[in-house]
């Protein structure tokens, strides 16, 4: 697969998707804390997402920040917008900000509804096919 | 290695004027976390905010240091 090809399949994602994270492993088993979070945060918000995850293939990460110009993972996405990483993402649904945009219903304590959000008592995320390696 | 005070002090020379507290996450010099206060914040959006502290260390971002933890905010009474 060229790099070409990769960066297109990445740029399909966020423009199929309206919202679409990519992070480290998948929302059922994240490969860092830092995706842990985000995905909670959007398993809380009881959201549809697409998910992708960029450790299978260096290059997927690497495409993804020339387009992005974004430096880490996760990177969440919604209406092909980059909206941020963990730290963003988490500071909005804090101030309900996220809720308001994903036009989700924010839990009434924000708090402990992600600390308790397990992936099998919502709905599934959707995953892409990772076709990239 | 990097270390939290060379972080700070990478922050607050490409910043001018700003103040940061930059801790090590887990001790291992490669998970960090910045709090950055800074004037030059004002009017920039969340995503602004944070590539501008980003950008202070361009790859090294995803290198040397694995992952940093961002907060920004503006001087309380300032030109926010």
């Amino acid at each position: 697969m060229t790099n070409e090809e990769i960066k297109d399949f990445i740029d399909n994602a966020i423009g199929e998707n309206r919202v679409m994270l990519f992070l480290k492993g998948t929302p059922q088993q994240p490969a860092c804390g830092f995706s842990a979070r985000t995905a909670g945060t959007l398993n809380a918000l009881d959201v549809k997402y697409a998910a992708l995850d960029v450790l299978p293939d260096p290059r997927i990460r690497e495409e993804l920040t020339a387009l992005s110009g974004w430096p880490t993972i996760p990177q969440l996405f919604v209406d092909g917008e980059l909206i941020g990483g963990a730290d963003i993402v988490a500071e909005m649904y804090e101030t309900g900000e996220l809720a308001e945009k994903l036009g989700a219903e924010q839990p009434a304590e924000p708090e402990a509804a992600v600390a308790q959000t397990t992936p099998e008592r919502k709905a599934p995320p959707m995953q892409l096919e990772n076709r990239l390696d | 290695m990097p270390s939290p005070s060379e972080l700070k002090e990478r922050i607050e020379t490409a910043l001018p004027g700003s103040t940061a507290q930059v801790d090590d996450l887990t001790g291992g010099g490669d998970h960090f976390r910045a709090e950055v206060v800074s004037d030059r914040f004002a009017g920039l959006s969340r995503i602004e905010q944070h590539r501008l502290v980003y950008d202070v260390f361009g790859d090294d971002v995803g290198g040397p240091i694995h992952a940093l933890s961002i907060k920004t905010s503006t001087p309380p009474g300032g030109a926010a």
